[in-house]
């Protein structure tokens, strides 16, 4: 065969590709494939083919099922080619296997004794070729005949193999957990493996791991700390480098699990936070997988413990993300956004015009990801508005999938937060008529229960008005054509049991759009038997009123229709309509009476009503009654089955299915953890040494508490477990200043937060011009409310002192932030208009406090406080030090083995560990002086904030209502 | 954990297509065909992500990139970064670019059973070219073939 474009392909293939790529239609393109299906079944069953010649058909196979066509007869072929000695041809055999089948084909059987001998050879590409074969084809029965393989294969001196051993072993975890219970001590011994493209390969089965159960993976913490801190600190090979990052997908890796590991971890967390500062720190944002990395160190830092100063760096990076033309990058800060509000709400304000922005965006990813995080932070002060823009975004896409959810999240939001009955009843309108059909039934007949039932309060009043309104936008919808069936439903319903209560309706008027919607819907069976009944109750309600009931002819007609109906249920509706017209009022009233659907109906099982025409007939001379399950030995049709039922259980042929046998795991778990040290099923000498190894990384801080504990005895440990240490108080008393410390942390950073947002209510007095009214309006009435539990929650304690403080230099401040606020506007998101009064109602009430508070502590100026701050800090900071320096002093002393006994020195563990903390202890000032950078900011905004709540309080006050009117006409 | 990438071009007509879970021919056709749907009426100036839920099930993305006549699409589930995803796509490209040939098995060298791999083209080319290299050396052992360059399929 000539080979042509160097590929080593037959002219032949090279023409099918062509004309397939040439080809006008699909018609076109299936004709060929035909064809081509033709020839190569002709061709693949001639005897004697040369090996390389099947090669090709096998590859010209694999492109025609890739096609769509179907290849099966060539199945066969290729799985022999597996069992060639020869690597081309074997390698193309797995890949087409691999492409072909299934893990539960029938032809699987015969490929797995050969995947066993390869695992096994000396060549380790079909080493390789075989791991490759393992994660597509073995399933969990078939996972034991090649496991001993591929855990012998963890110690293989290739590192690609070590790394495919190991994706192949998280490839059984998740096909059947089970399987490799007993092996999940291999995952962390690879950890510390020389090379850290295994180490990396190691952390997807982690992740996996940590995500089912964090609590057995906490030792981990420091050890993927360090790992992460050297890979941030560039220790790795150069050739890990991607675009100018260090080893990018290991620290995106990494921080994913150090965000599982974090998540209300207090302790935890603060080991992590200097190193997400550091990446925060050093990330290169100009590039697209350092946006990925930033991007990851906000969802950790969202998902562990809070920390104020990283808070703050996520929402900078927040902003720049938003603020970026890339709509790839505006994405992610919304999505980003999404997360970070959980812990600090108050950071959607700063961006809630580049919010308004996205939703207007053309492109429809980003514009959904947006309403995702509208509906995160809606409450309801702010549902009105981004339930409108939902359903309006609803009725303009086709896509029913989304319809649906958004449909469900509307009707959702509308039941949470709803502000009054009138629009609940008009949004739910609003949802049905446009996705009535995508939507569950389940929340229609929610619907028809609360406005049954009414909002819960015991005030009838309110209830009557809701169905009131109700019903009269019903008779107002049920004109339109082609209305989804779920919505007719409960308009019927409302329609018959509150259509006529509060007499403004009259009952001709309603049974004709009844007896219309009957017509109109001739061939639903379910609106057919909603109208009828709600024609029923309506004449009930009339006749038990004491009215004359003219029935409509085409009422009539209607009645005549159905009680001729195939359906008994319309047919048995119909009777019961003729036989209620014809009963008196008095009757009527107890069959039928009005407003009753919340009623409990008693239902009387055993029929007791019944008994005294029981006991006469008795008396009579009947046979008295035999209960079912005692006439076995009759065999009339009627308990035929039952009695089916009794024999079969007598003669114990059971029909249903055995109950599954219990699986022998569960047993397994305490057996595994001791062989995982002691009785190690691989057959590797150094095993029990190294996982202990592994253990002690974290030990340094965590006391083992089985084997190692005697060892750290005497040694003081401020990170450990306070009850192991002696040292016990002296922890305890470090970690309550921090958390004070913590605490008035946060309060500060709610004052940046909050005097910015006020900055930009003040803006609003001088609107940009560039900003269209439009959108001011929408951003304040999404994001306007937001403040007020914010307000009050940050009027305490310190806070107040601090705002006092400030009050002395009033008129000083007034006038700084004036021009600090000034140059903000080019800055800054820029203002709501309509925001204006809100802040003002707010801070009229809690503002009394601290002013009166503050007349005590006017003598406590700031500039002490300030002091003070740094103070604490530098106590802080210099505990750090003096437990970085033990620790990192103790790590050697105290008789811990270096975890990698090699000489590799960037990827030693515990020497990256101790190095790391003497980095740390040097950082340690650094930081320091950055707080009371950030802090310098924070006393002037405070000032201006001050002036302002002086400024607002003049301003009239009527938050909400006015907003809305403009916005909902 | 990454299901899916395909390549496919303009027209729709896949050009390499590797499921990680096991998915029928017909299936497979099936999700291709959704995908192009999706990608072909998005404009040139969106972003690269698409939430993927109506077609592979809830919570998966896509993330595609569009390289002249080509739409490299990989998708995969809520485990994965987007912005790290696209990257993937780079790399695969640039490998690509490098050397074009052998898709598949730059594809295992790049994604194992569902996880990345390995995320630098250097790499990834240099086991390729072992690979290849090994190849010819055992096809000259087998004395099957002179100057087989290696398999492809496209």
């Amino acid at each position: 065969m000539g080979s042509q474009g160097g590929f080593g392909q037959s002219k032949e293939f090279l023409d099918l590709v062509k004309s397939i790529g040439e080809a006008r239609s699909k018609a076109e393109e299936d004709r060929i494939v035909l064809n081509e299906i033709e020839t190569l079944k002709r061709r693949i069953s001639e005897p004697d083919i040369p090996k390389r010649k099947m090669k090709e058909y096998i590859i010209r196979l694999v492109y025609v099922e890739m096609l769509g066509h179907d290849a099966s007869f060539g199945y066969i072929h290729a799985v022999k080619m597996t069992h060639d000695d020869n690597l081309v041809l074997k390698r193309t055999g797995y890949l087409a296997v691999t492409l072909f089948l299934n893990e539960d084909h029938d032809l699987i059987i015969l490929i797995v004794n050969t995947i066993q001998k390869d695992l096994k050879s000396d060549n380790y590409l079909i080493v390789c070729a075989a791991l490759n074969a393992v994660c597509k084809l073995i399933n969990e029965e078939t996972i034991p005949a090649v496991l001993p393989q591929v855990v012998e294969l963890l110690g293989h001196s290739k590192e690609a193999v070590r790394r495919k051993a190991i994706m192949a072993l998280h490839r059984f975890y998740q096909k059947s957990p089970s399987s490799v219970q007993h092996l999940v001590s291999n995952f962390r011994k690879r950890l510390c493996d020389n090379d850290p493209g295994v180490m990396g390969a190691t952390l997807c089965p982690l992740f996996d791991l940590i995500t089912v159960d964090v609590n057995s993976y906490k030792d981990l913490v420091i050890s993927f700390v360090s790992i992460l801190k050297q890979v941030a600190e560039r220790r790795l090979p150069k050739s890990y480098d991607y675009h100018q990052m260090p080893a990018p997908f290991i620290q995106i890796r990494l921080l994913k699990i150090l965000a599982l590991l974090g998540s209300g971890d207090k302790q935890a967390s603060e080991n992590m936070y200097t190193v997400v500062g550091d990446i925060f720190r050093k990330c290169d944002s100009s590039s697209n997988i350092g946006n990925a990395v930033l991007y990851e160190c906000i969802c950790c830092v969202s998902s562990i413990y809070a920390n104020p100063k990283l808070i703050e760096s996520a929402a900078d990076v927040i902003a720049r993300f938003l603020k970026s033309d890339s709509h790839n990058l505006k994405y992610m800060g919304i999505d980003a956004l999404g997360r970070l509000i959980k812990t600090s709400p108050e950071i959607a304000e700063q961006h809630q015009l580049a919010v308004i922005d996205c939703l207007e965006d053309p492109d429809d990813t980003l514009k959904r990801k947006t309403f995702e995080l509208l509906y995160k932070m809606t409450k309801s002060s702010n549902v009105e508005v981004i339930v409108d823009r939902m359903i309006d975004y609803m009725i303009s896409i086709n896509d029913n999938h989304y319809k649906t959810e958004i449909a469900s999240r509307c009707v959702e939001l509308a039941e949470q937060f709803a502000p009054s009955n009138h629009w609940f009843i008009q949004t739910m309108n609003k949802v049905f008529e446009h996705a009535g059909d995508l939507v569950n039934i389940k929340v229609a007949h929610n619907l028809m229960r609360l406005i049954a039932e009414g909002f819960g309060e015991d005030d009838d009043n309110a209830d009557s008005q809701l169905r009131s309104s109700a019903v009269e936008s019903y008779l107002r919808i049920i004109g339109e054509p082609k209305l989804p069936s779920v919505f007719l439903q409960v308009i019927c319903w409302v329609l018959g049991e509150y259509g006529t209560a509060d007499g403004k309706v009259s009952a001709s008027y309603i049974t004709g759009k009844l007896c219309d919607v009957a017509e109109a819907y001739s061939n639903d069976e379910t609106i057919k038997a909603y109208a009828i009944t709600a024609l029923m109750k309506i004449y009930a309600f009339e006749i038990a009123a004491g009215r004359k009931v003219d029935m409509l002819p085409e009422c009539q007609s209607l009645i005549e229709e159905l009680s001729a109906s195939h359906s008994t249920d319309l047919q048995q509706r119909a009777y019961e309509l003729e036989a209620v017209t014809g009963l008196d009022a008095y009757a009527v009233e107890i069959i039928m009476p009005a407003d009753a659907s919340c009623e409990d109906i008693e239902i009387d099982k055993n029929l007791s009503f019944l008994n005294g025409y029981v006991e006469q007939a008795l008396e009579k001379g009947a046979q008295p009654y035999i209960p079912e399950n005692e006439r076995s030995g009759m065999l009339s049709v009627s308990n035929f089955r039952s009695q089916d039922q009794h024999e079969a259980s007598i003669h114990g042929l059971r029909f249903e299915a055995y109950e599954l046998p219990k699986p022998s795991v569960p047993s397994r778990p305490p057996v595994s953890l001791a062989s995982a040290t002691e009785l190690a099923p691989v057959p590797e000498p150094s095993y029990p040494r190294v996982t202990q190894n592994v253990a002690s990384v974290p030990s340094v801080s965590s006391a083992d508490p089985s084997d190692l504990r005697l060892r750290l005895d005497g040694v003081q440990k401020k990170w450990g477990r306070p009850t192991y240490t002696p040292s016990e108080t002296s922890t305890s008393t470090s970690t309550s200043e921090k958390t004070v410390n913590g605490v008035t942390k946060v309060d500060a950073a709610r004052d940046t937060i909050y005097s910015k947002v006020r900055d930009t209510t003040y803006d609003s007095r001088k609107p940009d011009a560039e900003i269209p009214l439009e959108k001011q309006k929408l951003a304040a009435s999404l994001f306007g409310g937001s403040s007020k539990t914010e307000r009050r929650a940050s009027t305490t304690g310190h806070r107040a002192g601090k705002a006092s403080s400030h009050v002395i230099e009033k008129p000083q401040a007034s006038k700084a932030s004036d021009k600090t606020v000034a140059e903000k506007t080019i800055v800054q998101p820029p203002p709501d208009l309509l925001d204006l009064g809100e802040p003002a109602v707010l801070s009229r009430s809690p503002s009394i406090d601290p002013f009166k508070q503050l007349e005590g502590l006017l003598d406590s100026p700031q500039v002490p406080s300030n002091s003070n701050h740094g103070a604490a800090g530098a106590n802080k900071d210099s505990d750090i030090i003096g437990l970085h320096a033990e620790t990192a002093g103790s790590g050697p002393s105290s008789g811990i083995v270096n975890p990698v006994p090699t000489n590799k020195n960037d990827l030693d563990l515990l020497s990256g560990l101790s190095n790391s903390t003497t980095n740390n202890a040097l950082g340690g000032t650094p930081t320091a002086h950055s707080t009371q950078v950030s802090k310098g900011p924070n006393t002037k905004d405070s000032l201006e904030k001050d002036s302002l709540v002086r400024q607002m309080g003049v301003t009239p006050t009527s938050p909400n209502p006015n907003l809305f009117k403009d916005l909902l006409g | 954990m990454i299901k899916s990438v395909m390549v496919m071009n303009t027209q729709g007509k896949p050009r390499l297509a590797k499921f990680y879970d096991f998915q029928p021919v017909e299936k497979q056709q099936e999700l291709i065909r959704s995908v192009f749907g999706v990608l072909c009426g998005r404009a040139d100036n969106v972003s690269n992500f698409v939430e993927a839920d109506s077609i592979f099930g809830p919570g998966t993305r896509l993330v595609y990139k569009h390289f002249a006549t080509l739409y490299f699409v990989f998708i995969f589930d809520s485990s994965e970064n987007e912005l790290a995803m696209l990257d993937l796509i780079q790399v695969f490209v640039e490998t690509l670019d490098k050397c074009f040939k052998n898709l598949h098995t730059i594809l295992d060298e790049i994604i194992f059973g569902g996880q990345v791999l390995e995320t630098s083209s250097i790499e990834v080319i240099k086991a390729v070219e072992e690979i290849s290299k090994l190849e010819s050396a055992s096809n000259a052992i087998a004395l099957v073939s002179k100057s087989v360059s290696g398999w492809r399929s496209r």
